[in-house]
């Protein structure tokens, strides 16, 4: 509590040395960085600006398919370096921007900010630690981030085929993306892939170690906050599921440089081999992108409900079965590829399994809110918002999981709405509710709450209205990946572009939240949510100081999570 | 088709549950329940009929040995509908039995569900406000209801996974023996269509271009010059014609990168990869035109190689089969020394690129070019 703060403080006058809470000189201090909390910052920059990137590329799709026909690729060929693009050009063109902006969402936006920006942040403290296991590993993930970034947006300006660019889609699915496009671009998405799959592999390797090994004394594992819970069964998805996707895009390397056949029937190989490689990493890659949200919105909760969360061993155990369970539905995203009837009904099966405990942390979200003396702060109005735009893509998903329908829904609009739901409204929703739960605590200024809301109102509804009528969209038949499409789904078409226009006027309404902080916001106290605010963050300084908990902290058995 | 009727009584009564579901959108959602789907399937073949001789001077009839005018589809039929907010209208068994399953047990669970956690919220806004509840309870454990709120779902899930898994085992029963085969195959970006039990001559099939829109298919007339043709960007120069309401195997494959043959209407989607033939059955119930449409990620043209297939009955497909070259009617001896007058082919314009490699002889099969 706020009481306790100074306790927990590392105040250079404390003590005998005097470089204590020194902070380093610039460069040392941003490019060399070892400090969890200055690492977390930079990922949260640096995730803001690639979903900047990546949100003007869904602009560009958005307007280009606001009317049937082409209309603006051809300019967009241009600002990808191309200088008389022809209509070949022009149509690959569409094909980079799907595949740069699924890239950069899943692996550049929402994987850094919630694991790299908020984990990092929050984790160490959380558990009462003074920083992460290996610190300069940490520093190491960051900058392997960035340079995988880097590595895909070159891939925009080189060959790829038939235009500049890699046009695979984020699956980058064989043969397509072997001898189905020649030139450098798919060669440098491939390695934009290892880059940042490295970064976070040894991100995963650094949270498994700290959460282990530096938890405070007392601080036992059913303690531990469900945010940590959830990073734990996130890095584990990670570490288990991303050397495969490494080893899948190696060998697309190889059969694109080298002669190898893995996926090429010519040479005896299978293109659905790398489907099965690709969605077993895939699959947990999208609980990967959600289970970190899954912690944040319990901690949101419990604080504005001033209760604890209720049903903690549920909610825990419920996101390690998601994990586990998660490593083996994978082909649910292949019903269409040929899978025999066996296999066919056993993911069915399995994937419907994981509604169960997908359901029993929604229902215990609302039993902790029940009871509650809920206050309806800016962070709580997201994470009720995740709630609502969660389940409904997680009940779109149940229909998806039925392989008998699945063969009309797949790889139509249908699943675009599905997992936006699930991502642009479910783990972005997060991102937001975290981002106004802990901003003050990060910078020590406050932003504004009457801002914050309405921000949050606008983007709910320009979000639902640009993915409520993919559903439609999709039951009507209108698949995925097309730049183009027959005058019949003009209406939802253009509803979708129109509700991009008021999505993307709420971030502008954040973006001005975040200069107010910075400029006029008020100072922000250790405690500033009260009472509810019960994990150790909010016995800090707001913002934190720069080495923490020199003096472990000590959980008491009573205390709560 | 008893599940086919309450399938169909059903998608009207659940269009109007979905549009509550609307959110923000209803004035849009609204204009979706006017163009209801043409109801009456058998129209079909009476209003193409009518349509077809006056249609085309240059309509090809081959003397002899066959004839065939292409289909005119009837709006709404086959082919998607501007502002609905469903599946299209189904016309095969297990389209019927997918649109039950959809419409009748999946979407009013996922809505129930949905409604739930949306009055939940709102109660706890309502009741547990800060002003109305100023001390929180401290409850924070329940087996009772942790218990239940597992278990519930568990029979839930059971009950949609009983249909599920009955749907999915229909459409994995195989054609019979002497069923009709056709081949097909997805190439960048074309469709070609196979007929081995028809004397193996094949189709290429290329969307039609649209005016004012770049050139998609050089020598390839544009969409809307004959009478027949369907929507742009689903209508193609050649249609793969089968037979109505007989099982049809198609397999399908691919000559350069992955495809997939999706058809909504029909509730057919298989992917066509290289190197693999799947196979799956065809049934349609209805004459008419399905449109379907690419639907796996291609390359460059990927939302330009539509689909259309155009069901017959069996004397007008194998009219059409007897247009082509060595066209022979399958289950009948091939004749032997086929008469080499009967040349014609299907649609006779200027289509010089794609029915060049159509007009090879009949023992020239569909083998994927390397
Ligand atoms: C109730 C739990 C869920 C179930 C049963 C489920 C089921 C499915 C199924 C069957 C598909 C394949 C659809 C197709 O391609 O035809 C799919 C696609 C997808 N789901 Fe989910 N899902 C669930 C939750 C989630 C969550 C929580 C996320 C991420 C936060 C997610 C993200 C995705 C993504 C990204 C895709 C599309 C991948 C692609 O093809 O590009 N899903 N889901
Ligand atoms: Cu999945
Ligand atoms: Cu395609």
């Amino acid at each position: 509590m706020a009481t306790t703060a100074e306790h927990f403080q590392a105040h250079g006058d404390d003590h005998g040395h005097a470089d204590h809470d020194h902070k380093p000189a610039f460069f040392a201090r941003w490019f060399m960085s070892t400090n969890h909390k200055d690492i977390g910052t930079m990922y949260l920059i640096f995730a803001i600006f690639a979903g900047i990137v990546g949100g003007a590329f869904s602009g560009m799709m958005r307007l280009e398919l606001a009317h049937p026909g082409i209309q603006y690729l051809d300019t967009f060929a241009r600002w990808f370096g191309a200088t008389n693009p022809d209509f070949n050009a022009t149509l690959h063109t569409w094909n980079v921007l799907i595949t740069a902006h699924g890239l950069i969402m899943v692996f550049f936006m929402v994987m850094p900010a919630i694991i790299g920006g908020f984990g990092n942040w929050f984790v160490p403290i959380m558990i009462g630690a003074p920083d992460m296991a290996f610190p300069r590993m940490n520093n190491i993930s960051f900058w392997l981030t960035v340079a995988g970034f880097l590595s895909l947006m070159t891939s925009a300006f080189v060959p790829g085929g038939l235009g500049n660019g890699a046009g695979t889609g984020w699956t980058v699915y064989a043969p397509l993306s072997t001898y189905g496009s020649t030139g450098p671009a798919v060669d440098f998405g491939i390695f934009a892939l290892h880059l940042a799959g490295a970064g976070s592999i040894m991100g995963a390797i650094n949270f498994i170690t700290t959460i282990f090994n530096m938890r405070a004394p007392g601080m036992t594992m059913h303690k531990m906050p469900l945010f940590v819970w959830s990073v734990l069964v996130t890095a584990f998805l990670l570490l288990l599921s991303l050397p495969v996707l490494a080893a899948a895009i190696t060998m697309l390397l190889t059969d694109r440089n080298f002669g190898t056949t893995f996926f090429d029937p010519a040479g005896g190989g299978d293109p659905i081999l790398y489907q099965h490689l690709f969605w077993f990493f895939g699959h947990p890659e999208v609980y990967i992108m959600i289970l970190p949200g899954f912690g944040i919105i319990s901690q949101i909760i419990s604080t504005f409900s001033k209760k604890p969360v209720f049903g903690y061993l549920g909610m825990a155990y419920a996101m390690v079965a998601i994990g586990v369970v998660g490593f083996i539905v994978w082909a649910h995203h292949m019903y269409t590829t040929g899978l025999s009837v066996n296999t066919k009904m056993y993911f069915t099966a399995a994937t419907m399994v994981i509604a169960v405990p997908t359901g029993i942390k929604i229902f215990s979200w609302i039993a902790t809110m029940w009871g509650g003396s809920v206050e309806f702060k800016s962070p709580m109005v997201w994470a009720m918002g995740f709630i609502f735009l969660f389940t409904v893509g997680g009940v779109t998903g149940v229909v998806l999981a039925n392989g008998g329908v699945d063969d009309v829904l797949h790889d139509t609009y249908y699943v675009v709405a599905h997992f936006h739901y699930v991502l642009s409204l479910g783990a972005v929703t997060a991102l937001f509710a975290g981002f106004y739960y802990w901003f003050p605590k990060m910078s020590g200024r406050w932003h504004s709450e009457l801002l914050a809301h309405i921000h949050f109102w606008v983007f709910f509804v320009g979000v639902n209205m640009i993915f409520f009528p993919m559903h439609f969209l999709g039951l009507q038949g209108m698949p995925r990946r097309y730049p183009d499409y027959a005058e019949a789904y003009a209406q939802w078409n253009s509803v979708a572009t129109d509700g991009y226009m008021i999505m993307a006027a709420s971030l502008v309404i954040w973006f001005i939240n975040i200069a107010y902080a910075f400029t006029a916001g008020k100072k922000a106290e250790g405690n500033y949510w009260g009472e509810g605010a019960t994990t150790l963050e909010w016995t800090l300084s707001s913002p934190p100081p720069f080495h923490q908990f020199e003096t472990l902290p000590v959980i008491e058995a009573t205390a709560h999570h | 088709m008893k599940s086919g009727e309450i399938a169909r009584a059903a998608s009207q009564a659940l269009k109007a549950l979905g549009l509550s579901f609307a959110l923000a959108l209803a004035p849009q959602a609204a204009l979706a329940v006017a163009p209801a789907p043409a109801a009456s399937a058998p129209a079909v073949t009476s209003t193409a009929d009518a349509a077809a001789p006056a249609a085309d001077a240059a309509a090809p009839v081959a003397a002899a040995a066959g004839s065939y005018t292409p289909l005119k589809p009837i709006e709404g039929v086959g082919m998607p509908v501007d502002g609905a907010i469903g599946l299209q209208q189904q016309y095969s068994p297990l389209g019927e039995y997918g649109h039950w399953m959809h419409n009748v047990v999946l979407l009013p669970i996922i809505t129930v569900i949905c409604v739930l956690v949306l009055v939940l919220l709102l109660i706890v806004i309502v009741r547990y406000n800060r002003r109305a509840n100023p001390v929180a309870s401290k409850t924070s454990h329940n087996t009772l209801i942790e218990v239940i709120w597992t278990l519930v779902p568990v029979l839930i899930l059971i009950g949609i996974a009983v249909p599920s898994i009955d749907l999915l085992a229909k459409q994995f029963k195989p054609a019979p023996a002497k069923a009709l085969t056709i081949k097909v195959t997805g190439n960048q970006w074309f469709w070609t269509y196979g007929y081995p039990d028809n004397g193996d001559f094949e189709v290429v099939s290329n969307m039609l271009n649209v005016p004012g829109q770049p050139t998609i298919n050089n020598g390839v007339r544009d969409v809307g010059s004959k009478p027949w043709d369907g929507p742009s960007h689903l209508e193609v120069d050649n249609r793969m014609v089968v037979p109505v309401g007989e099982p049809i195997r198609l397999q399908i494959t691919a000559a350069d990168v992955i495809h997939s043959f999706a058809v909504p209407s029909l509730w057919f989607k298989l992917d066509a990869v290289p190197g693999r033939i799947n196979e799956k059955v065809l049934f349609v119930e209805k004459p008419g035109v399905y449109y379907g449409q690419c639907s796996e990620l291609c390359g460059v043209k990927h939302g330009y190689m539509p689909i259309a297939v155009e069901a017959l009955p069996r004397d007008k497909y194998n009219a059409w089969v007897l247009t082509h070259a060595g066209g022979v009617i399958d289950g009948q001896k091939k004749p032997e020394a086929a008469p080499a007058a009967a040349a014609p082919v299907a649609d006779a314009t200027a289509d010089a690129a794609a029915d060049a490699s159509e007009a090879p002889a009949a023992d020239a099969s569909a083998a994927p070019a390397a």
